[in-house]
């Protein structure tokens, strides 16, 4: 068997032939399905929590993420929400419920290791480049929207 | 010399495979091998409150039905070769604990139970053992920990992606038995090929060219020709690497044609659920060669076979730090004569 610079290229080409693509125009069909569902049942808590609970349109918001949050975790752990996210791909990962899958997957995954070092020191361990990165960008999205708009205002 | 070629041994005195033992998860046991396993636990927890413990249960079972069935103790065992894919490989230093034998522990990935077979008859032929016994599990959900996400993490796979196969295998090599019984007679050691596959949802592609290099090195140092087997097995190089290997061993001169399969294409059905391009992990080739391979030599539909299994030499933090995946093949002949 050859190896060597010359022998990986040639591989690389040939594996690449038996590679089956990544079917991504099902798999955004399906996100786009799959993502605005969840959104669309939001959209049914919160006029829910709008018309019966005194709610406002600014305020709904917080307990509608709560019940999606809570509904995400009672998936994970019955064992559904990892089959959905087969399927569906960026559509179960992208809204708040993908976020609380991450977290719950991993405290269910580490609960043997106890609960400081395992659940609590492995929990955000999907999660906490999210929350990293999510505050990093709105810090940078939230200086640039301060400059446009003291120069604007000068 | 028993060292025939550049890395194949030849064993003179042709050591017997006294007994195996096989036990499968769930998955396996409704896939279409189910019936030639000895145990099928149709809980993933085997009862045990962990996943790791479910493993060594596993293992542990393998180990305690191929001493049983060839009516063998525990302290008639001379040595046990054993690994895992788990740190440090827990699964095999605990369960040898429990059985309490001389133990050497092994990393081959899911390479481990061909080497740990040949190592067996190995030191059964130079008269170092009496009884060894070779041994191999994983765990589907241990090994998700281990390499990838928390299992019930909704992340999507590729279709390159495989499924680790819950079980365990295990093979008890002796000096005697009788003669209707398979014997050892040759195994290659395979050397480490890289040819730069990074991703590690491509083991199969990443793995087909260890398995080729070991198996045309296999014929090139025995002067045996594919017509002498009735059966090549790759060990886990599922529906892609297998063609892959089977291209490079073309390139090579070597046809195999029908006669050459792999361990995790026939170990699920192809529609049952998330199994993906076919299984992997140690259990993988420990439990189709050991189980359903052993009962068609048993049956005398097969005569003389080739088990050469792949391992992926990785660490998810060597696949995070953008290395490619180094990958290693051993092949063992068995052969069960008809008179």
């Amino acid at each position: 068997m050859k190896q060597g610079p010359q022998a990986k290229a040639d591989y690389k080409k040939m594996a690449q032939k038996h590679v089956p693509k990544k079917p991504v125009l099902s798999n955004v069909i399906r996100a786009f399905l799959v993502g605005g569902l969840i959104c669309l049942i939001g959209q049914f808590i919160n006029q829910f929590f709008i018309a019966f609970f005194n709610f406002t349109d600014k305020n709904a918001g917080n307990p509608t993420v709560a019940v999606l949050i809570f509904i995400a975790v009672l998936l994970t752990g019955f064992g559904v929400y990892d089959r959905l996210g087969q399927w569906a791909g960026a559509g179960s990962a992208v809204p708040v419920t993908g976020f609380a899958n991450s977290m719950a997957a991993a405290a269910i995954e580490h609960r043997s290791e106890g609960l400081i070092l395992g659940v609590g020191g492995q929990m955000f361990k999907l999660a906490g480049s999210v929350i990293v990165y999510g505050t990093v960008f709105a810090f940078l999205i939230a200086l640039i929207k301060y400059a446009v708009q003291s120069l604007g205002m000068q | 010399m028993p060292l025939i070629g550049k890395q194949t041994w030849q064993f003179p005195s042709q050591p017997y495979l006294l007994a195996t033992g096989v036990v499968g998860g769930p998955k396996e046991g409704q896939g279409p091998l189910g019936q030639d396993f000895d145990n099928i636990h149709s809980d993933s927890y085997i009862g045990q409150e962990s996943w790791e413990k479910a493993e060594r249960r596993l293992f542990e079972e393998a180990c305690e039905i191929a001493l049983q069935k060839a009516n063998v103790q525990s302290d008639q065992v001379d040595v046990l070769y054993a690994g895992d894919l788990l740190n440090q490989i827990v699964t095999s230093n605990f369960a040898a604990r429990t059985l309490s034998v001389p133990f050497l522990g092994l990393f081959g990935a899911c390479s481990t139970s061909m080497e740990g077979l040949a190592l067996a008859a190995m030191t059964v032929d130079a008269g170092y053992a009496t009884h060894a016994l070779a041994a191999t599990a994983s765990h589907n959900s241990t090994a998700e920990r281990q390499f990838r996400y928390p299992t019930e993490y909704g992340g999507q796979k590729p279709p390159t992606a495989q499924c680790t196969v819950t079980g365990a295998g295990a093979a008890l090599i002796g000096v005697n038995g009788p003669g209707h019984l398979p014997r050892i007679t040759h195994a290659t050691i395979g050397k480490v090929v890289d040819l730069g596959i990074k991703s590690p949802f491509e083991m199969g592609p990443a793995m087909a060219p260890a398995a080729a290099d070991t198996i045309s090195r296999h014929f090139k140092d025995t002067g045996l020709t594919p017509e002498d087997y009735d059966l090549i097995v790759t060990g886990d190089l599922a529906r892609i690497g297998h063609v892959l290997a089977a291209e490079l061993l073309e390139q090579e001169g070597i046809y195999l044609g029908d006669k050459f399969k792999d361990c995790g294409i026939l170990v699920y059905d192809p529609d049952q659920e998330e199994v993906f391009s076919g299984g992997s992990g140690c259990a993988c080739c420990a439990v189709v060669s050991y189980g359903h391979l052993l009962k068609r030599l048993m049956r005398g539909e097969l005569e003389r076979i080739l088990i050469c299994a792949t391992g992926a030499l990785l660490s998810p933090t060597s696949s995070q730090q953008g290395e490619s995946i180094p990958c290693v093949a051993h092949a063992v002949a068995i052969e069960r004569r008809l008179s």
